[in-house]
């Protein structure tokens, strides 16, 4: 960035630095003028919001300085430990289900299948993701009710007679993950498909004239190559997990109460908030979740080059 | 599916509530500088850390003052009255009769099922200051919080009727206890809509059918129960996996899950020899399958055991709401017995399921209409006659009774069951700051469904109760 800077205040662009950098980038009003309608949403929305929530995890309901108070006291909350388990144990299996069936169903997608074929099913995987989080949280209402679901003798297979035993604590995690897999997959393998397409015929055709089998040019040449896809993909999917609240709230309020009401942070946060009418406490939660997102960002971006623009 | 219930702690379909998330908005690009946000968070994390805290995190709001601050009256301005669809028709009679009142009506989850979206909007409307309903239908665990200021700037929502609003002789007709749950630190912040006793439903006609007698006592009523699995496998003689169902079956047995032994002390000591007699009761019934671990109000339950319930101990309103409307049982068939005892006691003791309450809004431009309204709606003959249920004002029960479109549906008069079971409500179960409903459904429901014993869930709900409590500022004790 600083090259960028200082670029532009020297008001031309010296060679080196143009071979460095490849593209040149040039400073103009438009270019700012372009972003400032969305900065000014991102900064109304986003950042001043994000600023207020700290302002209130460091004092209390009289606006004195408290330190980390709040976040002592949330922590010693007996449903603290309970709702970030489930939700690391969530994002564990979401994200690992997420990155590789993504994958996997992209490049069979992309070489396994005829062009028309692939058409359909990237428009069938899509067409749940199109749906609305509440709409297709019905949908999985209907599906995991042995009473009424389509697929009610699979339930039963598997020693389920009651919408309650399906609901059991211990499947929980793996009933969000289920939900937001069908809901979320879809695009992530319209994106890993487009990827794909990226990567140039002359590539792939020296791989075949080279002998590789089709797994192994996925596994030599397509993965490596839409890296930076899957860890875009990994961080948006991490930053969404941790936000998790729809979900268990609808089928909190739908199984009458079964499902614990703080079962994810964000739920605990908002119990925090519109129960106990502490809003300190609860953007004490609300930082300890963005500190989370923030650093598993910051962990993959360092570490896969995301953002470093290729060297030529 | 049914409608909803009136029984403020139960509605089905259950409402969906706002399903926004208290957290900021994020996007892509607020993480594209992760080093420079980290060294930032880095940096105010270190110097709080630096900083020795200054204030407590909890500030105490004094307790409610008996005064509130009036807005400016202006008795022309418009009401907004927030009801459930249940109460909504009384609400929309009102407005017929007094078509120069200026009213806006709004229906709302009435807090069934232990939904918190009153509670929500009111600490959004203290923030902003400004939105509050003038009147309001609730449940009684509402008038916990809405007595008190939500915050130290806020003003409790709820106006003292007490003072000044509703005379005294009007408030001293309602139904022995009924409005204890409405009153805090001297003062009567909300009027009884109705009240919910718990009486013995039973099918009168398969009863008679098969040579019953209806049990009067929990030892009868557990004989029976056994004898019902063996003659007549497949049908019930209650359910517990209702959200509401320990407040059938344990506040009956005096069981001392939430007792308020002060304003801010609460009693929970579920091995209480009053909570184990019915816990192994249960356990006996459930494990014969005369007694299910689903709920009445559960999905699918009318479908498969909605013409094989027997007998069950539950709220007056189970009669219209349960069997009528739900169940869809014909008329003739259900009657309602008094509450049962137990050997060796003198007195007989019921529970209560919900019966709501109405508040005013201390926020109100115009007291004198919203006052109005509520009387109207908790003490008026012309409401309380054919009211959905069982109305706390005494004059208005007796009115309510005596109307034969209350009756017409039962085998059998239920008058008697109703009036006995209305002055046996045991006062030990309190009226908490948080819902009995979620330990209850989240802790114990999950257990008896995964095949564990009442008895030995004990603990773990005990231990869901005492958590809940101590983290809204009870003390508890659990001898």
């Amino acid at each position: 960035m600083t090259t960028v800077e200082r670029v532009g205040a020297a008001g031309a662009v010296p060679a080196e630095q143009v071979r460095r950098r490849g593209v040149p980038r040039r400073r103009s009003l438009a270019g700012y003028a372009f972003v400032s309608g969305y900065t000014v949403l991102l900064m109304a929305f986003g950042v001043l919001p994000t600023l207020y929530a700290i302002d209130l995890a460091f004092t209390n309901a009289s606006g004195q300085f408290v330190g980390l108070g709040q976040f002592t006291k949330v922590v010693r909350d007996f449903r603290f430990g309970p709702s970030f388990m489930h939700i690391l144990l969530y994002l564990a299996m979401w994200l690992v289900l997420v990155v590789v069936l993504t994958v996997v169903v992209a490049v069979i997608l992309r070489s396994r299948v005829s062009a028309r074929t692939s058409g359909v099913f990237r428009f069938l995987f899509y067409i749940p993701g199109a749906l609305a989080g509440v709409a297709s949280v019905l949908v999985w209402l209907f599906m995991l009710d042995p009473a009424v679901s389509p697929v009610s003798w699979l339930l039963r297979a598997l020693g389920f007679s009651t919408f309650a035993q399906v609901l059991a604590p211990q499947n929980l995690p793996a009933i969000f993950v289920l939900i937001a897999f069908w809901t979320g997959a879809g695009g992530w393998i319209v994106v890993m498909y487009g990827a794909l397409n990226n990567i140039s015929d002359e590539v792939m055709e020296a791989a075949r004239v080279d002998g590789a089998s089709p797994w192994k040019t996925a596994w030599y040449i397509q993965i490596p190559m839409i890296r930076k896809w899957i860890v875009y993909m990994a961080i948006l999917a991490f930053a969404a997990g941790t936000q998790l609240f729809v979900e268990p709230q609808l089928l909190q309020t739908a199984s009458l109460g079964r499902v614990d009401p703080t079962w994810s942070p964000n739920q605990l946060a908002y119990v925090f908030a519109f129960q106990h009418g502490d809003f300190n406490g609860a953007a004490a939660i609300s930082i300890f979740l963005l500190t989370l997102g923030l650093m598993c960002a910051g962990i993959l971006v360092t570490r896969s080059g995301l953002f470093k623009v290729e060297e030529q | 599916m049914t409608g909803r219930f009136p029984g403020t702690s139960n509605s089905y379909p259950p409402k969906i509530q706002d399903t926004k998330g208290p957290m900021m908005s994020r996007s892509p690009s607020a993480r594209s500088r992760p080093r420079s946000v980290l060294k930032l968070a880095a940096a105010t994390i270190g110097a709080a850390l630096a900083l020795t805290a200054c204030a407590s995190t909890s500030t105490k709001t004094t307790s409610a003052q008996s005064d509130f601050k009036q807005a400016a009256q202006d008795t022309s301005s418009a009401i907004t009255v927030w009801a459930d669809s249940t109460r909504l028709p009384s609400v929309q009679a009102y407005q017929k009769a007094h078509p120069d009142v200026k009213m806006n009506i709004v229906t709302y989850d009435g807090s069934a099922d232990g939904s918190t979206y009153l509670q929500t909007k009111v600490q959004l409307f203290d923030r902003t200051n400004k939105g509050w309903p003038d009147v309001v239908f609730g449940s009684p665990t509402d008038v916990t919080w809405a007595s008190e200021p939500t915050s130290p700037s806020a003003q409790a929502y709820a106006a003292p009727l007490d003072q000044g609003l509703v005379p005294q002789t009007t408030l001293s007709n309602f139904a022995k206890g009924s409005l204890t749950p409405c009153q805090f630190n001297g003062h009567t912040y909300c009027l009884r809509n109705d009240i919910a006793q718990v009486v013995l439903w039973y099918n009168k006609a398969l009863m008679d059918k098969w040579g019953y007698q209806v049990p009067t006592t929990w030892q009868e009523y557990q004989a029976l129960g056994q004898k019902v699995a063996k003659e007549h496998p497949g049908y019930l003689v209650g359910a517990v996996g209702d959200t509401n169902s320990q407040e059938s079956y344990f506040w009956s047995s005096q069981c001392p899950a939430q007792e308020l032994t002060g304003n801010t002390t609460l009693r929970v000591n579920l091995s209480s020899p009053n909570c184990t007699r019915m816990a192994s009761l249960l356990d006996s019934l459930i494990s014969a399958k005369s007694v299910s671990t689903q709920g009445f109000f559960s999905q699918g339950f009318t479908k498969s055991y909605g013409s094989k319930v027997l007998m069950a101990y539950g709220p007056s309103w189970y009669g219209q709401y349960l069997f009528n409307a739900a169940f869809k049982t014909p008329a003739g068939q259900i009657a309602a017995a008094p509450p049962l005892k137990w050997d060796g006691e003198s007195s007989t003791y019921t529970g209560n399921v919900g019966g709501g309450v109405w508040m005013v809004s201390s926020h109100s431009k115009n007291l004198s209409a919203a006052t109005a309204l509520t009387e109207w709606l908790t003490t008026s003959d012309a409401n309380l006659k054919s009211a959905p249920t069982y109305p706390a004002y005494v004059p208005g029960a007796k009115t309510w009774l005596d109307n034969p479109a209350n009756k017409d549906y039962f085998a059998a008069p239920i008058s008697d069951a109703f009036q006995q079971a209305a002055n046996d409500v045991w006062t030990g179960w309190g009226n908490t700051k948080f819902s009995d409903a979620t330990a209850w459904s989240s802790v114990v429901l999950p257990a008896l469904s995964a095949g564990k014993t009442l008895t030995s869930t004990l603990p773990a709900w005990q231990s869901a109760i005492v958590n809940e409590a101590k983290s809204v500022g009870y003390t508890v004790t659990t001898q």
